[in-house]
């Protein structure tokens, strides 16, 4: 499945007629959408802000409403699964891998229900497992970094040092080794509970002690923490790279480009296979090739982008498209080549 | 305790006259958003109490708070303040997880003993370091335990990465626990006998958070050890001069508790989850001291005040779900106004009671 934006009119199209088809159909078929944000809360700015983004793209386009919840607690995470299968809602969504464990319980127990997980596979038949090459979409915000580094010194703020976050450094860093051999990556974790996706003050903290250490470009993948990241970024006058949103807009002149994980992307087709009875389940990867992840150029940073810093970077996703650059995933052996 | 007033008082209608201000003022933050008060308190008492499946998750909660709030309780009695229960639940659930990894081929009957020693262990010897400090080196143990708390959740990291993740899994975190090592869930025992339940994860580690609760009980009012313990937290010069250790008190205090703490993984990592989790605490270890401060350090108390908290967790989630414009911010900010209510503001409302009983001394000498 290509998932581009040029496929939005011909939805929209088919909405009309998915809509029609749909009326009488059964249960399993009838669109009532929810979706479950994880710990972060639906305005992380990132990664849940994205979902919610999909969600409503969806509810603007089609008028259709779609009920969410924000968790408190790990605890939650089974209870509201089942609580939105229970009420009728179809498709169910939930973001993170946190949920892999909890979706293994609910999905077998509501075979007429709809389900996508997204960041984490799980193999049943009416999941919809989406998961991202982030490490693709990495890769390509390290060549831009590289260029625009004068110190040659880079930096990383994860949120928690769990595997997912070590995919993120590892495509950044290949991407950053690849375009300057002599440059250095300076890599910190936030801290170790889920305090970490939300802590903006410690974001700050640590982009200012790798800014003292001559870091000028630094990209975070911590969620709402990433939000201090950028803050200290732009107070430094150096660069910042956004993750999951599009972030170019939050400091622009001081956020050097945003990788982009289209969550959003996700989360509305999903929604609209669904209303189209187009519904498929399986593993679906989402990569450079899918338009799944990329890098942001916008009006708040086209200013930032040279001519030959665009050109590295499309001729990198050009080559890893075509399997000329093979980017290593981090997390299909727990090791990275480059650190 | 106020001499001025009965006991039953003192126990209960403080208690209530508290919590009745508490969603006074809950219930004021609920208008201020536009919405309506009293659907809010109904939806959150049917949420929490209106169904077998509601009493289920609320005492689900419950248990957890119990263990802590105990741990938190026991600790209160000789004058220590252990915040450090979220990192001794930790190492409790680290236990847990590793005695049922091992044993989950055999029979929980065998998982369960072995379990709660290991939590037991791994608990106590987490809450032993600042006791210990505490005891010879006079450093506080608020300080010393809630640093452990990150250390704990640093250790509990480590291990879910680089030791005992499922290979090539994304999630931290262990294998499920085979069959073996599942508990008995509520209401499949509770179906043995013939009685209809919803399914929760409500299961064995409940009753055994009620004979926790009474074994602090014996502990506190009718042992050697309880005795001593409640005289070193009322004056440790007068329990020095009696012959008690302070040492020893303070380290054996800390060790209850920490163990006490730990005993909260039972429920939550072999009860419910089967597996061990980043995050599973989530947070029980703070409420604990709430649970603790509300119920007086009475078990009795402790096991009420955790059932009231085990209904806002509950409750505050049904919430969530029928009234979307009540963000779960909302309900963090309805907790909150309960806790201070009922710990931080107590005074405000004992003054004018004690007043109200003492211009009648002759009834409530009764």
């Amino acid at each position: 499945m290509k998932w581009t934006a040029a496929n939005g009119p011909r939805r929209a199209g088919a909405a009309v007629l998915g809509l029609a088809l749909t009326a009488g159909a059964a249960n399993a078929d009838e669109i009532n959408p929810a979706v479950i944000y994880d710990l972060g809360g639906k305005f992380d700015r990132s990664f849940n802000q994205a979902s919610h983004t999909g969600a409503e793209r969806f509810r603007e386009e089609t008028g259709i409403a779609y009920r969410d919840f924000e968790l408190q607690s790990d605890a939650q995470r089974e209870q509201a699964l089942r609580r939105f299968a229970e009420q009728g809602h179809n498709p169910v969504i939930v973001t993170g891998f946190a949920y892999g464990s909890a979706m293994e319980e609910i999905a077998p127990d509501f075979p007429d229900t709809n389900f996508v997980i997204i960041d984490m596979v799980v193999d049943l038949p009416n999941v919809r497992s989406v998961v991202f090459n982030e490490h693709e979409g990495s890769y390509l915000v390290g060549v831009l970094g590289a260029m625009a580094s004068e110190t040659g010194t880079l930096g990383f703020v994860g949120g928690m040092d769990i595997p997912l976050i070590r995919k993120f450094a590892c495509g950044y860093v290949q991407g950053v080794m690849a375009t300057n051999p002599d440059a250095t990556v300076l890599q910190n974790m936030t801290g170790t509970t889920g305090a970490a996706w939300n802590d903006p003050v410690r974001g700050g903290e640590l982009a200012r002690a790798q800014i003292d250490q001559g870091a000028d470009v630094i990209y975070h993948a911590a969620g709402g923490t990433g939000v201090g990241v950028l803050q200290a970024a732009a107070d430094a006058d150096v660069y910042g790279i956004g993750v999951d949103s599009n972030q170019n807009y939050m400091h622009p002149g001081n956020v050097l480009t945003s990788m982009l994980k289209r969550v959003d992307v996700a989360v509305y087709d999903a929604m609209m296979d669904v209303k189209e009875g187009e519904w498929t389940t399986g593993v679906v990867v989402l990569g450079l090739a899918e338009d799944g992840v990329g890098w942001a150029l916008d009006e708040h940073n086209e200013d930032l982008i040279t001519a030959e810093m665009r050109e590295a970077v499309e001729e990198a996703e050009r080559r890893i498209i075509a399997g000329e650059i093979e980017v290593h995933d981090y997390t299909t052996d727990g090791t990275c080549p480059v650190q | 305790m106020s001499p001025a007033l009965p006991r039953w008082a003192d126990l209960a209608l403080i208690p209530a006259l508290n919590l009745a201000l508490a969603f006074l003022a809950a219930g004021l933050v609920v208008v201020f958003i536009g919405e309506d008060p009293v659907q809010a308190v109904s939806v959150l008492i049917r949420g929490s109490l209106g169904s077998s499946y509601a009493i289920g998750f609320t005492l689900f909660y419950a248990t957890t708070f119990v263990f802590t709030g105990l741990a938190v309780a026991i600790a209160f009695h000789a004058g220590l303040f252990n915040i450090g229960g979220e990192g001794q639940a930790i190492l409790g659930g680290i236990g847990v997880a590793l005695a049922a990894l091992w044993l989950d081929t055999t029979h929980w009957l065998v998982v369960l003993p072995a379990a709660i020693v290991a939590a037991a262990l791994f608990g106590a010897a987490w809450a032993a370091i600042p006791g210990i400090l505490a005891a010879t080196r006079g450093s506080h143990v608020v300080i010393t335990t809630i640093m452990f708390n990150f250390i704990a959740s640093a250790l509990l990291v480590y291990l879910l990465v680089n030791v005992l993740r499922v290979p090539g899994a994304m999630s931290p975190e262990t294998r499920r626990f085979a069959e073996g090592a599942h508990l008995p869930f509520m209401h499949t025992m509770l179906g043995h006998l013939g009685i209809g339940m919803a399914r929760t994860p409500m299961n064995i580690a409940s009753l055994l958070a009620l004979l926790a609760a009474l074994g602090t009980w014996v502990l506190i009012w009718r042992t050697r050890l309880g005795y001593e313990i409640r005289a070193f937290g009322h004056s440790e010069p007068a329990a020095v001069y009696a012959g008690i250790s302070p040492v020893r008190i303070i380290v054996v205090v800390m060790l209850i508790s920490g163990a006490m703490a730990a005993c909260m993984a039972l429920n939550v990592v072999l009860g419910y989850q089967q597996r061990l989790v980043l995050e599973f605490t989530a947070g029980a270890g703070f409420v604990g001291i709430a649970v603790a401060l509300m119920g007086r350090s009475h078990p009795f108390g402790v096991v009420l005040a955790a059932i009231l908290f085990g209904m806002l967790y509950q409750g505050g989630a049904e919430l969530a779900f029928e009234m979307p414009a009540i963000s779960r911010d909302m309900i963090v900010v309805i907790q909150a106004l309960v806790i201070l209510f009922t710990g931080a503001l107590e005074r405000m409302v004992r003054g004018p009671v004690e007043r109200l009983f003492a211009r009648r001394p002759a009834r409530a000498a009764t």
